[in-house]
């Protein structure tokens, strides 16, 4: 089930234009750096046993000068969902919306174990999160408009989005 | 203003948005139609999702006031504030109070359509406030000074060079500005430093939910996750309308909108925010301190206006107008829209066919009777809508409310005697649209003198000047002899007894007075595949007073229609059906005109002739009765027809057949039933029917085929040639 919904998963980024990169938590410093563009700003990985910004280029925890400045952003999603691509990014006190949505490339981390078929699925998620009085965006492939006569993309939003897929979590 | 005078000015007006913005507004609506083709084809569960969707928003407004007791509860335990207001000044005396409150000198928006209707930014500047549009497209508007031509892409009757001349204007950049890119850019940076110096961020919101206190918001660009989470103060304003139950219900919309609105899979953002959010505040002043390091805590105001919600809720008539997830999908459906865009079809605030109904809730119905006669009743929104609304029907219903609205006039002895019921406040030239067949059957006893009367340049003048008839088209030319009086005078070729089948063929006005030729077609070809066939009395359907939004005629005229046929259906026999537009009426509006069983039996047995056909050779009937594929045709089906799904029977009968055929793909002529002969309308509609011209001008060796009146009349005036119905071209003397 696993290896089918990351399947799928990939097919959607594919179709979306965003790159999708495979690693293990042992190598994760090594992918992260070999992705990011400095400088680059990320929030602290909660939860995410073994996996750590903390020997990498990005730097945490962010400030409004990094908000504003960064090229990269690093950021963990709650749930990424395989029939559209889409990233469930979770606002939480340590800035993952902010961080994820001001710099031009935002750098996305997906446990496998994440990757759930359809919308539908993630509604029981998302259903205890706003309970507990949480919020979450759906983000699918980058900011775009078509509002000056062609589309472009990268407006208030990244222009790049980048998965990186911990395929061991 | 007099009638005539009025229509001039409706007249220079279409003519003007033709001119300056068709071209974009095609272009762009062309654009999100492509893509919501291809979306909706993808998806496999459209249908039932739809179901869903129009379930859950008739539940949701069945229940509002608990809905929003709830959502008071949910929103004050997360720590925000509900304001429901009575009206636009209410909302707006309300967001003023909390944005000086804050001492705020700078808010930023997201696009909120609800905000336009209240005019919260002439309030707010009013109190001093800058307040600047973060969505590019309200950014371009905001800068132009300009009303929305449309509810999701609100600048898209502006071409890239437009947008360019004006900014190059307005701020005069050291190098002119001229790709998309470049003007993206520009305004990206200028409206990210306004967000970064911003006190409150306002947005709208497309779903609340109750359970939660959650708001779903729908966009593209990122503005609005920016707008809700820089700012401490956010401000949420939205009809109550919006307020669903929880989460469980959210998911059909968020599959369904972001595929009718511009043919995404899924929007860029879905952002479902529980204000006041969990992001740490961003303190731009002081840079350096890490994010949330501020003393300062986040607020929200979620601002619920009815501003007339309440009373469109009570009112059986505009209530679904409430189910509106303004997705924008019944403006790209419609041929006028894509023509002459939001500008045109619009009022204050709302755009498209639905505008009607908002407008005339919201405004008044003085702000829907601008534009509610470009509502042709062609039904290609119907099954465009995700929530179903029957817009089409609420856009008559507004009609005829604005028919009671209209003084009587001092040239009504023209028409006197026309409208069989109290509805003489209703304009001359719908009333005279209206009782078409009241001419026709004058025009029949008198023709030919009748045809050369209404051929005479003094009377098509008169007709112009008090009827607004057009002169540029011809009149329909009546027939001595009618079908009725043809089939009278002939003896049946499958007499009851022998007959698999029996069939009562309807002969609309139009068959029965003028193209008879379809009609005695029709009955030699049922009778050719064995069919028993007996004709009805030739009453008008209602379609056209309806179609003037004539409600309570029209629903006399379907009750005699129903009288007329129910000893047919008691016997079993079948109902056969040349027009189109007569068709949809059995099938579609007469479940609003007649009594659910009558009107569930006739919609049940009722057929178009081509199905009808393609139903008997299905079923074993012999098709070498009819005649052999001739010349190659080009069809174009009836607006009507498509949304019925019934267009594809002409096509596979032909194809049985043998026919080389090619079809249309535009969502109709542009003639439209009376439409188009009206004088203010006539340029429209011509122009309308150029895309038709445009896919049939180099089919010189096709026989042009039409199944309804109003594209044969049409086609016949694009291309100047005979047009034809598919019946008389398979009919089996049609050698």
């Amino acid at each position: 089930m696993r290896t089918a919904h990351t399947q799928r998963f990939a097919s959607s980024l594919a179709d979306i234009g965003v790159s999708l990169t495979r690693t293990e938590a042992a190598d994760f410093a090594a992918t992260i750096d070999s992705l990011v563009t400095e400088p680059a700003v990320g929030v602290p990985f909660e939860g995410y046993d073994g996996v750590s910004l903390a020997d990498t280029a990005v730097e945490t925890p962010p400030t409004p000068r990094l908000l504003h400045e960064a090229e990269t952003g690093v950021t963990p999603v709650g749930k990424a969902v395989a029939e559209y691509g889409t990233l469930v990014v979770d606002s939480d006190p340590v800035g993952t919306e902010p961080v994820s949505l001001y710099c031009p490339t935002h750098v996305a981390v997906v446990r496998e174990s994440d990757v759930v078929p359809d919308v539908e699925s993630v509604t029981d998620y998302l259903g205890d999160r706003f309970a507990a009085g949480g919020s979450s965006v759906f983000a699918t492939g980058v900011s775009s408009t078509g509002d000056m006569g062609a589309l472009v993309e990268g407006v208030h939003g990244p222009k790049r989005v980048e998965v990186v897929l911990l395929t061991d979590r | 203003m007099s009638t005539r005078s009025e229509r001039r000015r409706k007249a220079e007006k279409i003519r003007h948005l033709l001119e300056t913005e068709g071209d974009a507004v095609q272009e762009n609506v062309d654009h999100l139609n492509q893509g919501r083709y291809g979306a909706i084809e993808r998806f496999d569960e459209f249908e039932d999702l739809r179901t869903a969707a129009r379930q859950i928003k008739e539940d949701a407004i069945e229940n509002l006031p608990a809905l929003i007791d709830e959502l008071r509860a949910s929103v004050e335990a997360n720590g925000g504030t509900l304001y429901v207001a009575d009206d636009a000044e209410d909302a707006n005396r309300y967001v003023t109070d909390v944005v000086a409150s804050k001492d705020a000198d700078t808010l930023v928006k997201s696009k909120s359509m609800t905000t336009e209707e209240i005019d919260v930014n002439e309030a707010l500047e009013a109190t001093g406030v800058d307040v600047w549009e973060t969505d590019l497209g309200e950014f371009v508007l905001q800068v132009a000074d300009e009303r929305s031509s449309h509810l999701v892409g609100p600048s898209l009757h502006k071409s890239r060079e437009e947008v360019a001349k004006l900014f190059n204007r307005v701020f005069e950049p050291e190098e002119p500005f001229e790709t998309a890119e470049e003007l993206t850019q520009f305004a990206r940076d200028y409206l990210g430093e306004r967000i970064r110096d911003a006190d409150v961020g306002m947005t709208g919101a497309n779903f609340v939910l109750a359970e939660s206190g959650t708001i779903a918001l729908v966009t593209n660009e990122g503005n609005a996750r920016k707008t809700a989470v820089t700012p401490d103060t956010h401000v949420a304003v939205a009809g109550i309308e919006k307020v669903i139950p929880g989460v469980e219900e959210l998911q059909p919309f968020v599959e369904l909108i972001s595929k009718t609105a511009t043919g995404q899979d899924i929007s860029q953002y879905v952002s479902m925010l529980t204000p006041p959010v969990d992001s740490p505040t961003i303190d731009f002043d002081n840079p350096d301190e890490p994010l949330g390091s501020d003393d300062a805590d986040r607020e929200f105001h979620l601002v619920l206006i009815d501003n007339g919600r309440t009373a469109m809720r009570e009112d059986d008539q505009l209530r679904e107008t409430l189910y509106c997830i303004r997705c924008g999908a019944c403006a790209n459906s419609c041929a006028n829209f894509q023509h002459v865009g939001g500008h045109a079809f619009g009022g204050e605030t709302y755009t498209g066919g639905i505008a009607t109904g908002w407008e005339a809730g919201v405004e008044g119905l003085d702000s829907a009777g601008e534009f509610n006669d470009l509502c042709t009743g062609c039904s290609r929104c119907v099954n465009a809508c995700p929530v179903k609304i029957d817009i089409p029907w609420i856009n008559t219903v507004v009609r005829d409310r604005l028919n009671g609205e209209t003084p009587p006039s001092e040239f009504a002895f023209l028409v006197e005697g026309l409208t069989p019921d109290a509805e003489e406040t209703v304009g001359l030239q719908k009333r005279l649209f209206g009782n078409f067949d009241t001419f026709a059957k004058l025009g029949s006893a008198t023709a030919p003198v009748s045809n050369w009367m209404t051929s005479l340049g003094p009377v098509r003048s008169l007709l112009d000047r008090y009827l607004g008839v057009a002169t540029e088209r011809d009149l329909p030319a009546f027939q001595r002899e009618t079908l009725v009086d043809w089939f009278g005078a002939r003896r049946p070729r499958a007499p009851n007894a022998t007959a698999e089948r029996t069939v009562v063929l309807y002969p609309d006005v139009y068959t029965n007075y003028v193209l008879t030729g379809r009609g005695k077609a029709a009955v030699r070809t049922l009778e050719a595949l064995g069919v028993h066939v007996e004709l009805a009395s030739p009453l008008e359907s209602g379609r056209a007073p309806l179609s003037q939004g004539m409600v309570s005629t029209a629903t006399e005229r379907a009750e005699s229609v129903a009288a007329d046929l129910a000893p047919y259906l008691d016997s079993d026999f079948d109902v056969v059906v040349i027009e189109p537009s007569d068709l949809a009426m059995f099938r579609r509006e007469y479940g609003k005109l007649l009594d659910a069983g009558d009107a569930e039996r006739l919609s049940a047995n009722s057929y178009d002739v081509m199905e009808y056909l393609y139903g008997l050779i299905s079923n074993g009937a012999d098709a070498d009765a009819l005649a052999d594929a001739a010349a190659p045709v080009a069809y174009h089906s009836h607006c009507q027809q498509r949304t019925l799904g019934v267009d594809v029977y002409a096509e596979s009968v032909f194809e049985e057949l043998g026919f080389d055929v090619v079809t249309s793909d535009v969502e109709c002529c542009g003639m439209a039933g009376s439409f188009g002969y009206k004088s203010e309308y006539y340029e429209l509609s011509m122009d309308v029917g150029e895309d038709l011209r445009e896919q049939f001008v180099d089919e010189t060796d096709r026989v042009l085929v039409a199944s309804g009146t109003s594209c044969t009349e049409q086609m016949t005036d694009l291309f100047r040639r005979d047009v034809t119905h598919p019946i008389e071209l398979v009919a089996p003397d049609a050698r």
